[in-house]
């Protein structure tokens, strides 16, 4: 059955495996080339991490990301891959080891937030790339055509522990755009940074932004009644657009196939399932009417970002499988996020729902184990019950899942990317500094050595380098 | 002084709350003072005041005990370039008295007068250990920027009282640097000039009163309320906050303070550290953000976390703020603090920065930024360290009152937290 079968059925299908699907992921390549199909892969992802030797990190305190802590753990990376971890096992031979007696070791930090690159530092006009704010729907724009991988405030992050981050468009559109996960790697070129087969991600945004945007230009969306509509009207291009697909597809590719539609074809994809949606969104309310109009055409939200009123639905977002990307300190900026609490990630945990810790903010992101921990220490003050080892999830295993490449990062279990962090101290602490963060096993920071902390092109020769920072 | 005088007459006549006497016993105690840190200690607090302080001082018969349980006392903090009290949600205008667009009134801008002491956010930010805050104004540039002066900045405290003005009018806020540059023309010298003539006419008016009085006085460029309220200013009698970034502005202003005989207290200063010892040498303040490390513009490239670390070490007095006229997120003053120690700052200097060092420069050291008997206790008592996100306050105390552990999120949260 095909996915417009199923949207004409008004059906609430969750697994759309279609014939669109085929269509719309030609490489391009095969027998079957068909020049007007969109490839799986317009702008591959050319990151290779380098080859290293095999080492082991010994006797420090491990955050697995997986719930559990670990005191005096061996931790054993191999060919970029995590092997094992353990309570002190054994460091085979020819193994680099690292000593990390009085430390700590955490998965890679993930960022399923940010907009490092569209909005780069320093912040001219000339940068500012992240909000194609001239048409309430531009999900024809993809966030990766903006970043700028010269931006100075990558090198931070890293110096913060984060290993993979997404970049979205800004918030201005009811559709902004597709977002690009990458690897927070130093590469002149984005697709240096790519995460390889990561999935896209489809911004859209509530509220408040988009009909303030468009309301002063006198034209739709100037109510929330008009962002709705606007999400609706544009479900039903799509799902006419992914009809002709199929249409062509089941007769067998005769003829001329549909004309390909940049802003449709990631709207199908949403429908297909292989674009996720990262839905900006701060009110309880407006979370609600959002799940309904995802169920109206067939789709999943896969999180709803900022989301200060998520604790008032808990129950239901964990019931949807949605998660909660969020802060502990931001509130009050505007009336949507008036009611902003510190322990929404936290009571989203105890829902059982998946509550991510984001930054959507360059200093932040260097700092995402601090705000976890003002969440994790106002939530037990608050009388829950969240222990370190769950706390980490909220910027490891829960972003990577809301990004779609759990199955890669986000935790220390054997095969996962070896992404690690080599932390000073306990990593909710203010005085825990990242010594050493690795990325696919390879170093990409230490805080003792100047090989791993180069500026960025931009910053070379500027004043006031003579410091790392 | 009438005013001190009707302080002094409120807590004779508060509530029974305060009518009573309270020791904190069994805590370490930051006094800020010559006495130091006191490892293990006593506080006594009679009808809101601290009558006794320091090891080995013995609870009074009757006493209501607050037990530290080895927790650590520090005085209220201290919010510098704040918007407390004058803000309730930040893109609701009608909501907000922080800064304005009248052409006729920059300098003469008085944020102490119009502040709301029922503000949602006090008792948030008070829940973060902060009791007081240098309220201070910002431009309102959504016209262009048109304004010279920003206004006079005011400290209040965060009692949620009628009367919450500590000092008001206790400096005046300039902006120089890039955004200087813009407001005089596009150009920084543009803007030093214009500084020049600003303060030569202040002088002038100050000099000539009587004669403007007849209007007989020059053309002016400012209103009369503006070069009024600039008159202290160019007496060296009111600070004035500066707003650069750029350590050649940072330069440019201590020679202009020195030939105008201008008293600063410099607010940014991200490239400070290049120019520590010419800070130190003028002996200005700097109110700094540790946590800015973004090269965000081109007079911020050499910003580092280091930077109070550097300046301290320099000599510099530093005060720590978080943001920029912060309000909603004053709350993560204490982390700013904390994290300028992993990057290098000593621990007590670091909370210093946030309490007798902004108390000292904005004249208000006589009542808060340190623990003394003698004086009205303001204060708070930690289960750990203060400046640590896994340690919270067990007990707040505003100018000699108590404060419940509570604000509007807590309140939301208790409603929608599972039973």
């Amino acid at each position: 059955m095909g996915l417009a079968d199923k949207l004409l059925r008004g059906g609430r299908a969750t697994t759309l495996t279609t014939t669109l699907a085929t269509a719309l992921i030609f490489t391009g390549g095969g027998a079957f080339a068909a020049p007007d199909a969109a490839p799986r892969d317009a702008f591959p992802s050319t990151y290779q991490a380098a080859a290293q030797p095999p080492f082991a990190i010994v006797g420090a305190t491990v955050l697995t990301g997986t719930g559990a802590e670990i005191a005096d753990a061996t931790v054993l990376v191999r060919d970029g891959s995590v092997e094992a971890v353990g309570a002190k096992l054994p460091v085979p031979e020819g193994y680099v080891e690292i000593d990390g007696r009085g430390k700590w070791v955490t998965p890679g930090i993930i960022d399923a937030h940010s907009h490092l690159g569209v909005y780069p530092s320093p912040a001219t006009p000339s940068h500012e790339d992240g909000n194609e704010a001239v048409a309430p729907n531009t999900a024809e724009v993809w966030a990766e055509h903006s970043v700028w991988p010269q931006d100075p405030k990558f090198r931070l992050a890293r110096a913060g522990g984060v290993t993979s981050l997404m970049i979205l468009p800004g918030s201005a559109n009811l559709f902004g755009g597709r977002s690009v996960t990458l690897k927070n790697v130093p590469a002149v070129t984005t697709q240096g940074m790519k995460f390889p087969h990561a999935p896209y991600g489809l911004k859209m945004a509530c509220g408040e932004n988009p009909k303030r945007v468009y309301g002063s230009k006198g034209r739709s969306p100037a109510t929330r009644m008009g962002n709705v509509a606007g999400y609706r009207k544009a479900w039903i291009d799509a799902a006419d657009y992914a009809r002709k697909w199929d249409k062509w597809e089941k007769d067998g590719r005769a003829g001329d196939p549909p004309k390909r539609d940049l802003q449709l074809e990631t709207l199908a994809g949403v429908l297909n399932g292989e674009i996720l949606v990262q839905n900006h969104c701060y009110r309880a309310d407006e979370m609600a009417v959002m799940i309904d109009v995802a169920r109206e055409f067939g789709y999943k939200i896969r999180a709803f970002h900022h989301a200060n009123e998520a604790f008032k639905i808990a129950p239901l977002l964990a019931k949807e499988d949605i998660c909660v990307a969020t802060w502990a300190n931001s509130w009050g900026a505007k009336m949507e996020s008036l009611d902003g609490i510190e322990e929404t990630a936290p009571m989203i945990d105890a829902a059982g729902g998946c509550a991510i810790i984001h930054s959507d903010d360059g200093l932040l992101i260097q700092r995402l184990n601090q705000e976890a921990g003002i969440a994790m220490t106002a939530a037990n003050h608050a009388g829950l019950s969240i222990s370190r080892g769950e706390a980490i999830k909220w910027i490891t295993a829960n972003p990577a899942k809301a990004m779609g490449i759990a199955d890669r990062v986000g935790t220390l279990e054997p095969g996962k990317m070896a992404d690690v962090v080599l932390w000073s101290a306990n990593p909710f602490s203010v005085y825990a500094l990242a010594d050493r963060v690795w990325i696919d096993g390879v170093p990409m920071w230490d805080r003792s050595d100047p090989r791993y902390q180069a500026p960025s092109d931009f910053l070379l020769g500027q004043p006031g380098q003579e410091f790392a920072r | 002084m009438t005013r001190r005088l009707l302080a002094l007459a409120a807590l004779a006549f508060a509530t029974s709350a305060s009518a009573e006497t309270i020791a904190i016993v069994d805590a370490r105690l930051m006094t800020m003072t010559a006495a130091g840190e006191v490892e293990r200690g006593t506080i006594v607090i009679r009808d809101g005041r601290i009558t006794a302080i320091g090891p080995g001082v013995a609870v009074p018969v009757g006493a209501r005990v607050i037990d530290g349980r080895g927790g650590t006392v520090t005085p209220g903090f201290i919010q510098a370039d704040s918007t407390l009290g004058a803000v309730e949600v930040s893109q609701v205008p009608a909501s907000a008295d922080r800064a304005t667009h009248s052409a006729a009134i920059s300098a003469g801008f008085d944020i102490s007068l119009g502040l709301n002491p029922d503000s949602i956010l006090l008792p948030v930010s008070r829940l973060a250990g902060i009791t007081h805050a240098v309220t201070t104004p910002l431009y309102d540039d959504r016209g262009g920027r048109d304004l010279q002066f920003a206004g006079q900045a005011a400290v209040i405290d965060l009692a949620q009282r009628p009367d919450m003005v500590t000092r008001p009018r206790a400096a005046m806020v300039l902006e120089m640097g890039e955004g200087g540059a813009e407001r005089a023309g596009g150009a920084r010298g543009s803007a030093i000039v214009e500084l020049k003539a600003t303060l030569a006419d202040v002088r002038h008016f100050a000099a000539h009163r009587v004669a403007y009085d007849r209007g007989e006085g020059r053309p002016q460029k400012l209103s009369r309320v503006d070069l009024e309220a600039l008159i202290p200013v160019a007496e060296g009698r009111m600070s004035l906050i500066v707003k650069v970034d750029r350590a050649s502005d940072i330069r440019e202003i201590i020679a202009l303070a020195r030939e105008e005989k201008l008293r600063v207290i410099f607010d940014g200063a991200e490239e400070g550290w290049r120019v520590a010892a010419d800070i130190a040498a003028a002996k200005f303040p700097v109110i700094l953000d540790p946590l800015a490390d973004l090269p965000h513009s081109f007079s911020e490239l050499g910003a580092t976390m280091e930077n109070a670390a550097r300046l301290h070490a320099a000599g510099v007095m530093v005060i720590i703020k978080t943001g920029s006229g912060v309000a909603h997120r004053a709350r993560e003053l204490r982390y700013g603090a904390g994290n300028a120690v992993a990057y290098g700052l000593p621990h007590d200097a670091a909370v210093a920065a946030i309490t007798v060092n902004p108390a000292r420069v904005f004249g208000v050291a006589d009542r808060v930024g340190s623990l003394e008997a003698g004086r009205a206790a303001d204060l708070v008592l930690w289960n750990g360290d203060p400046l640590e996100p896994l340690s919270q306050p067990q007990a707040i105390f505003v100018e000699g009152v108590e404060k419940p552990l509570t604000a509007r999120p807590l309140e939301l949260r208790d409603r929608y937290l599972p039973r």
